[in-house]
Formats: C-alpha cells, structure tokens, sequence
C-alpha cells in the first residue's frame, strides 16, 4: 500500500488521495461514459438538465455557502449568460467557443458591480439589494427590443470545430464535461488562497481583515465567480433549450438555486452536486410515480400541477428540519460510520 | 530577556493618541514607544483601554486624534488589510478563528499577502499556485512545530479546547511573518502548565523568530517575568512605564491597581 502515508506536502494536499477514491472516481466516471447507451431519451434529457443546474448551483454555493453573501439575484445572471448567447451568436455569428466564454465573463462583470454596493450591505439587506437587480434584469428582458421581449429567441445548436451537437447523448457528454470541469475548478478554489479567504471573510470578517486579507477584493471577486458560473450556465442551458424566453429566469430561478444549495449543503462542492441532482430530479420523480399509478388513482393526473409544487415545498421543508447540513451532512456521517464500523468510535 | 540591540530602533511609536466612544475617552493623549525585537507589556484595570489600543493599531477602530507610526510610517487611517500586510500580526482576546477551517487552513489562511497567484492559476491548481501552495504549507509546519499543534493539523478548530485555541490564534498571527505580533491576554482562563507553555512559547518566538511582542496581560508574573518593558494603563491614560521591577514598586501603579488607604 504505497499510499498509507504521504511523505510530502505535495502529496498530503492532493485531491484524490487514497486508492479507493480514486477506484470510486473511475468507477463513476466509466458508468458516465458508457450511461447514454443504456438511457432513454427522456432520461438523458433529465442528466443534461442536472448538469447545467450543477454549474450555476457551484457558483451560487462559492458565493452563499463559502463567501456567506446571500444573494437572491443568481437566475438574474442566468439569464444574463443565456442572453449573451444567444445575441452574440444569433446577431454576430460568433462560434460557441467564444460566446460561450463571453456569456461568463459578462455575466462576471455585471456580477462585480453588484458586488460593490455589496460591501456595504449584509445579510437580509443584501439580499434584498440582489432582489431588487433581479428585478431590473427581468425588466429589461422584458422591454428591450432587441432580444423580442415575451417572444423569446431562437438558439443554435452548440458546434465545436464544425462538429453540430444535435442528439440527447452528443449533449450529455458535453454538458457533463462542462460540470465536471466546473466542479474541479471550484474545489481547486477552495483549497487555494482565495477560498481560504472566502470562509475567512464567511466565519469572521474583523480577523480577516487583520491578518491581511483584503475584504472588498474579495467580496467583489466572490460574486464575479459566482456570476461567472451562472453566465456559463446560462449559455449552456440557452443552446441546449434552443429556445430562451424571459420567464424562465425569474425569482423563482433563484430561489430554486438557492434550495439547491441549502439542501445539498452550504459550503460543500459535494453539497452543490447533490442538491442540484435532487431538486432537478424531484418534479420528474413526482410525475414518474403519478404516471405509475394513474390507472389506480385517476384523479391524481389532474392534480398533478398542485401536487407537484406542494411534494417539491414538502420534500424541502422536511429536508432542512431533519437534515440542517444538508445531503453533504449526510454522506459526513455516514462515512464517519462506516470508516470506524463495527466500532461505535 | 529578550535579544535587544545595542542602540535599537523604534519600531512603533504612538503619540497624542485619543480614542473615545460617547462621551467616555478609552484611550486619552496617550503616548509610547515600542522598540525593535523587545517584549512591550502593556497592563491596567478592566477598561483601562489597552485593547481599545490594539483595535486602533490594527485601524478595526478609527482614532480621533494622534498619530501611529510604525516603521516611521504613519499606519492611522489605513484600512486594517494595509496594516496587517505590513507586519503587525494580532492575536485576539476572543477567540476570533475561523470556525468552519481546520487548524491548518486556519494558520494558512493569514498568509494571503505572501502567495502571488491570480484566481486562473488557482481554479486549475497548476504551476505556480500549486508549488507556493507547497512552499507555503511548508513554513506553516514550522509554526505548527513551533507551537506543539501538530496532533490538531486536520482537525476543525470548534472542536478544540479553549487552550489550543488560543495556541492556534497566536499560530495565525505567526504564519503572517510579521515583524510585530500584538498579543491581547493570551493566558486569560488557562491553567497553570497552559500558562508556563504559553510563555515559553513568546519567548521562543522572541528570541528565535526575532518578532518584537507587544502584550496585554493579566497575570502579573508572566508580565514581570518576560517584559522587557511595561506600561502602565488607567482610565485610558498611560501612568507609567519602565523595566519590571521599577513598576512593581511605582506608587502610582500600586495606587491604581489596590487603591489608595485611607491613612
């Protein structure tokens, strides 16, 4: 067992450590390539959609859960990043490889200018703030000429180097790379100075300061991350739909992510993964299991609407009664069990 | 005794400094100098103003009035990143750790000023973010070394008794490499071995690391043990300084700590 013990730094601070992660990883990462073959359409449609929230719920978990910025304006960058899209590329013909990055990068900066009257504000007051950019955001997509406003706008299909992605299974793969490279680049965050210095600013934000670290840079850097995540997201989720309109990218977007994050567990990578899985896959659960016994219970179908909203706020609810910390709670402590099992401790 | 050069330099000087809240002055035209690699003490009644003192060093409180020089550079009015990034290092009185870090990420987190990569190099942990990472984890477990930490590396501070707690907020002070580390009442609430440890570990620092320590503390023989100087604070005016044994016999000091008889 050459990797009982790390005999440098190097090796202490790796990612994957132990044999067994990295068995686990390329178990995971096998089933994720071999997946699409054995998948319905439906099904891929539903691991494409948990992709792109994975991506946003990333960058809103670095902002909420790491930096302790709340902030109700996530699907405000969302559609920002969507928005980019599809203008740049429908008006300008640019390529994905490049509206793509520019979807985040705008998003980023709008994102940094939200950030600086945020050094003022804190807890509900900020939220309100990014409430109210929310707010502005969905105007302007609402009466701005150009974008067409109610009608939405039309998409193309994402092609890189002349290859045109068309099918279920071409997408899954390129949103699950695109996930996969978020969720690295935010650990690799996390463990560098700068997330070291978020959760200082998150746990203390006086002691930060006096060891040196610089709030407002950081702060503003925060959201322009996070915005940056969201703009990705959105420009991923506009080629993919091939189809945006300005409804999808209201309040309850961002009050979506948000419960992502809480549900998976604030301040984890893990947690951001977990609660995106879980909230986008709940409404389909719910309608799976209405499907399975509709022919018992016929008037369930009609309900269906009702009972989705209501299931999806019960699921919620009783989530973060029992389970504070979220799905990454969960998995702490079951590890903890069983690495001591059949000890107590 | 600490290791003080023949003609040493004046590292931190403060004058005419004047703080107040509401109508009660915390810190009144006070004046001091602190030397290079001494051990400055700085002792009083509760609410003497001694940690008002600090928080006005470290610019968490604006001064009215006066002047903070350090290093002949005037620091009052700074923001307190400026400062710190100085070399002027803080141990709080309350614990003030970050809660959600391991011992190590703690100790790490203070060394921001001394990595130089940008946020691109970070995400991908390539090059140059990985190798100072490195380099910097390295002088970390000097300092972990130094004070004893090493069986608490991985483990989250909450978790921690109040003893190690305050050992790793003095270590986070440390690992800033700053040429001053003011250090408010690091034995308040400790044992007599916690406090015997303590000490050894501010003169370890004094003498090996060559760090200057300005002290606040309680405990009169620590403070008389270890100072090289001490001031003397009440009701945020200075009333006297001077070499250990010559406060100890200050009429004004005794006055000030057992009040005055009556005969």
């Amino acid at each position: 067992m050459g990797d009982k013990f790390q005999t440098s730094y190097k090796a202490d601070m790796a990612l994957f450590q132990t044999l067994w992660v990295k068995v686990w990883l390329g178990i995971f990462a096998a089933s994720l390539i071999v997946c699409p073959y054995f998948l319905s359409q439906y099904q891929l449609g539903i691991l494409n959609e948990i992709s792109i929230a994975v991506i946003g719920a990333l960058g809103l978990n670095l902002l909420i859960g790491y930096t302790g910025q709340i902030s109700l304006g996530h699907g405000a960058f969302v559609a920002i990043g969507a928005y980019t899209t599809a203008l740049t590329s429908a008006y300008w013909g640019l390529p994905f490889v490049v509206t793509l990055p520019l979807s985040g990068v705008m998003a980023a900066l709008l994102g940094m200018i939200v950030g600086v009257p945020a050094l003022r504000l804190k807890g509900l007051y900020l939220a309100l703030g990014t409430l109210a950019f929310g707010f502005i955001v969905e105007y302007v997509l609402f009466h701005w000429d150009l974008i067409q406003g109610d009608m939405g706008m039309a998409v193309k299909r994402i092609s890189i180097g002349g290859y045109e992605i068309r099918t279920e299974r071409d997408h899954f793969y390129c949103l699950t790379a695109f996930a996969v490279l978020a969720t690295l680049c935010s650990k690799n965050i996390i463990r560098s100075k700068i997330g070291r210095s978020f959760i200082a600013i998150r746990d203390r934000d006086i002691a930060a300061e006096a060891m040196g670290i610089p709030l407002a840079k950081y702060k503003v850097m925060a959201f322009g991350v996070s915005s940056f995540y969201a703009g990705i997201a959105g420009g991923l989720l506009a080629h993919y739909q091939k189809w945006i309109v300005p409804g999808s990218f209201d309040l309850s977007l961002s009050v979506t992510y948000i419960a992502m994050i809480v549900l998976g567990g604030l301040g984890t990578i893990l947690g951001s993964v977990l609660g995106a899985v879980l909230i986008t896959s709940i409404p389909h659960g719910i309608v799976y299991t209405t499907d399975l016994v509709k022919d018992t219970y016929p008037v369930l179908g009609s309900l269906i609407v009702d009972l989705k909203v209501g299931i999806f706020g019960l699921i919620v609810v009783l989530a973060l009664l029992f389970e504070p910390q979220g799905l990454a709670g969960i998995y702490r402590r079951v590890k903890l069990y069983w690495k001591t099992w059949p000890f107590r401790y | 005794m600490a290791v003080v050069k023949d003609r040493p330099d004046t590292l931190l000087e403060i004058s005419d400094l004047t703080m107040s809240f509401g109508g009660i002055m915390a810190v009144s035209q006070l004046a001091l100098k602190v030397l290079t690699g001494e051990i400055y003490s700085i002792i009083g009644p509760n609410g003497a103003g001694k940690t008002t003192l600090f928080n006005c060093i470290s610019g968490i409180y604006k001064a009215r009035a006066g002047s903070i020089k350090f290093e002949g550079q005037e620091i009052l009015g700074m923001p307190p990143h400026k400062i710190a990034r100085l070399g002027i290092a803080r141990a709080f009185q309350n614990i003030e750790l970050f809660r959600g870090m391991t011992v190590l990420d703690n100790l790490m987190s203070s060394r921001e000023h001394l990595l130089n990569y940008g946020l691109f190099s970070a995400a991908l942990h390539f090059g140059r973010c990985s190798n100072q990472e490195e380099k910097c984890r390295d002088r970390v477990e000097d300092i972990i070394e130094l004070l004893d930490l090493q069986k608490f590396r991985n483990t989250h501070v909450g978790a921690l008794s109040y003893g190690i707690q305050k050992r790793v907020e003095l270590g986070r002070a440390l690992t800033m490499e700053p040429k001053v580390v003011l250090v408010d009442e690091p034995v308040s609430g400790m044992n007599l071995e916690e406090t015997e440890d303590m000490a050894r570990y501010i003169l370890d620092i004094n003498e090996e690391m060559r760090i200057t320590v300005v002290l606040i503390e309680h405990d009169m023989r620590l403070v008389m043990d270890l100072s090289d100087r001490v001031a003397v604070l009440n009701f945020g005016l200075k009333i006297a300084e001077g070499r250990p044994e010559e406060i100890a016999k200050d009429p004004e000091v005794i006055r000030a700590y057992l009040g005055e008889s009556k005969n």
